[in-house]
């Protein structure tokens, strides 16, 4: 009885020591991939920084007005932002490559999914950074065009246009990142057609003095304010 | 050859079969129908009269005209000219009018009658407005110069109504003035005349395929005269008359003119930064002349733009503009209309603060130009308001005063281009 505890007790403690000694290589050769994932992370970022900075990247970013809402939630540059963001995107796939090395059941398939979401992350924030720029600058082009035609509330105009591509670009980079994806699509579909419905309105109704005034100037008196500005610029 | 890609082929034959010609005259038209007829008489008449002996050709380069313009072109070149003159002509007169691609632009007309002008082996080149209502002695104050005393590019001046040009009086002027040193009273010219040398010299630039070779061809003409060192005159042709659908569109011309000019600097630094004091050009006649009858402006609307463009513009100004520059316009904003004034030294700081924004691209280039027009408006008003019951010499002191600003904050310019400031 005592020798064939001895014997089991022998087996189990040769095998836990087999075990051990195959995942020890295994552990180690995670680590260094986590080590070597560190250093090319550091150097992946280190060198984005220095092509974000070369670029202007931060002028860039400015004008898209992405600076001044990272300032407001007191997070650094969109330079070193998007740097630390490779760094940890790129040290994270790393951990999960070593992690896959350990051959732990079930982690394969929650690292594919990490890698095969990667794209679409990064397309969402592509669409995402391109939409703020785009809202900037087709909201100052209408600021700059309803000024120098005199409409009225040009900042209005401008702040519309703004909101409408910037709801477009969140709604497009949700739907590419999965999350959501009907609830955006709906709420995309009621801001806008709101948004539409109330200019109509605003326009149309509230505002029918404005309109049939806007519309007057534009189509009957014309001429006569033309005569009255006759100066050539050029 | 650039002809050959411009130049459709009926159009070459036409030109073939005119062979070679002493003077060509050059008329860019779109819809122009309710002016052409006159403008293509007194050409003709001009060159019957002032050039007899010299071989000669019109063409007319058209953008697409949908009123018949082109028809009344040929219709007025081969009708008689007896009863307006008794000119006889010794030599065949050939009008030739084309449709040139690309819509309807005055650069694209531009290129087309230079290729034309090349292809003919023209010596000297006249481009008229279809703008312009012109007197037949304008053909002989333009291309006299350059047939008789060689000079490569003549610009017009005119007889104008003080309030008239503002934007040349106000900006181009005093700033080309400035920045290339050649005192061009005109420097966007509706009207001029060129040699067959510079002719082949702007038709061998580049900035044909570009925006402001497209839009801009008129200011990039003197200024690109100018860098090369063309001999450059001026003459005075007479009054000038505008047409009823003369477009006024401020921010179509800001862009055609000051957009051009903000372009230029770019690829001629090395020429624009080394004068420091400008010189006058030759000039045939008057170098300005002004009339003062009453004219009914909207002097308060001019006002109005200008506050509200200065404080709807915040956002876009804080980018173009320095702190202090800001800070005074929107403190000069707050001045009630009677007592409203932009000083000639604040209107030169913020001018060049707009180059340098420009040269920088702190926003669209595009945007920086825009954003100037309701600005002018307010330096317009200014002038408007001086000028109400100054005579003409009082009103050459105040331009004059004004180009002296803009050469006297020159270098300012020069250190914010180099990031000094």
């Amino acid at each position: 009885m005592w020798e064939r505890f001895l014997n089991e007790m022998t087996q189990a403690t040769l095998e836990i020591v087999h075990s051990i000694a195959r995942f020890l290589p295994r552990l180690m050769v995670m680590l260094a991939i986590v080590v070597i994932g560190w250093v090319i992370a550091y150097i992946l970022k280190y060198t984005l920084r220095s092509i974000l900075r070369l670029a202007h990247f931060d002028r860039l970013s400015e004008d898209a007005g992405a600076t001044q809402f990272l300032k407001k939630a007191a997070l650094p540059s969109s330079t070193e932002l998007l740097s630390r963001f490779v760094f940890w995107v790129a040290w994270i796939g790393f951990i999960l490559i070593g992690v896959s090395v350990l051959g732990i059941v079930g982690v394969e398939e929650h690292i594919a999914r990490f890698f095969g979401f990667l794209p679409r992350l990064f397309a969402a924030m592509f669409v995402f950074f391109f939409g703020l720029l785009a809202a900037s600058f087709f909201s100052r082009a209408a600021l700059l065009a309803a000024v120098n035609a005199d409409l009225p509330s040009p900042r209005l105009i401008s702040s519309t246009i703004r909101t409408i591509i910037i709801v477009f670009s969140v709604s497009v980079g949700f739907e590419e990142l999965g999350l959501g994806e009907r609830t955006i699509v709906v709420a995309f579909s009621i801001v806008f057609g709101a948004l539409m419905l109330g200019l109509a309105l605003a326009f149309g109704i509230g505002g029918q003095d404005l309109a049939r005034r806007y519309l007057e100037r534009r189509f009957m008196h014309e001429r006569r304010e033309e005569k009255e500005d006759e100066l050539s610029p050029l | 050859m650039a002809e050959e890609t411009i130049l459709s082929d009926d159009f070459l034959r036409e030109l073939i079969n005119v062979g070679e010609v002493d003077i060509l005259v050059g008329v860019h038209t779109y819809n122009d129908a309710s002016t052409i007829g006159p403008l293509v008489q007194a050409i003709r008449v001009g060159l019957l009269k002032y050039f007899p002996r010299q071989r000669a050709a019109i063409i007319n380069a058209d953008g697409g005209s949908k009123d018949g313009t082109q028809d009344l072109i040929r219709a007025a070149s081969i009708s008689d000219l007896q009863h307006v003159s008794r000119l006889q002509a010794l030599r065949t007169l050939h009008s030739i009018s084309t449709q040139y691609p690309g819509g309807p632009a005055s650069g694209n007309a531009l290129r087309t009658i230079l290729a034309a002008a090349e292809l003919l082996r023209a010596s000297a080149c006249a481009v008229i407005s279809p703008d312009s209502i012109i007197e037949p002695e304008w053909l002989e104050r333009l291309l006299r110069p350059v047939t008789r005393d060689n000079f490569d590019l003549v610009t017009p001046t005119y007889r104008r109504h003080k309030f008239d040009g503002l934007l040349i009086r106000n900006l181009l002027y005093p700033m080309n003035r400035a920045l290339y040193s050649r005192r061009v009273r005109e420097p966007y010219p509706p009207d001029f005349a060129f040699s067959g040398r510079l002719a082949s010299h702007f038709l061998s630039q580049e900035v044909w395929s570009q925006e402001v070779g497209r839009t801009g061809a008129e200011m990039y003409v003197t200024i690109s005269a100018i860098v090369g060192d063309f001999r450059l005159a001026q003459s005075f042709l007479g009054p000038k008359s505008r047409v009823e659908h003369a477009p006024a569109d401020l921010v179509a011309a800001i862009r055609r003119s000051v957009g051009t000019l903000f372009w230029s600097l770019e690829d001629n630094f090395r020429s624009w930064s080394a004068n420091s004091h400008s010189e006058p050009i030759t000039t045939f006649g008057p170098d300005h002349e002004l009339i003062s009858d009453p004219l009914r402006v909207n002097r308060k609307r001019q006002y109005e733009m200008f506050v509200r463009g200065v404080s709807e513009l915040d956002t876009v100004l804080k980018a173009i503009l320095s702190p202090p520059t800001l800070a005074e316009l929107q403190r000069t904003a707050t001045v009630p209309e009677p007592d409203f004034r932009f000083p000639d030294e604040l209107w030169a700081r913020t001018v060049y603060e707009f180059t340098a924004a420009y040269h920088k691209s702190v926003i669209s280039r595009d945007h920086i130009v825009q954003a100037l027009a309701p600005l002018y408006r307010g330096k317009a008003h200014t002038f408007l308001l001086e000028n109400r019951d100054s005579s003409a010499e009082e009103v050459e002191s105040k331009v004059e005063h004004l180009c002296q600003e803009f050469e006297r904050l020159k270098p300012s310019l020069l250190e914010m281009w180099d990031g000094r400031k």
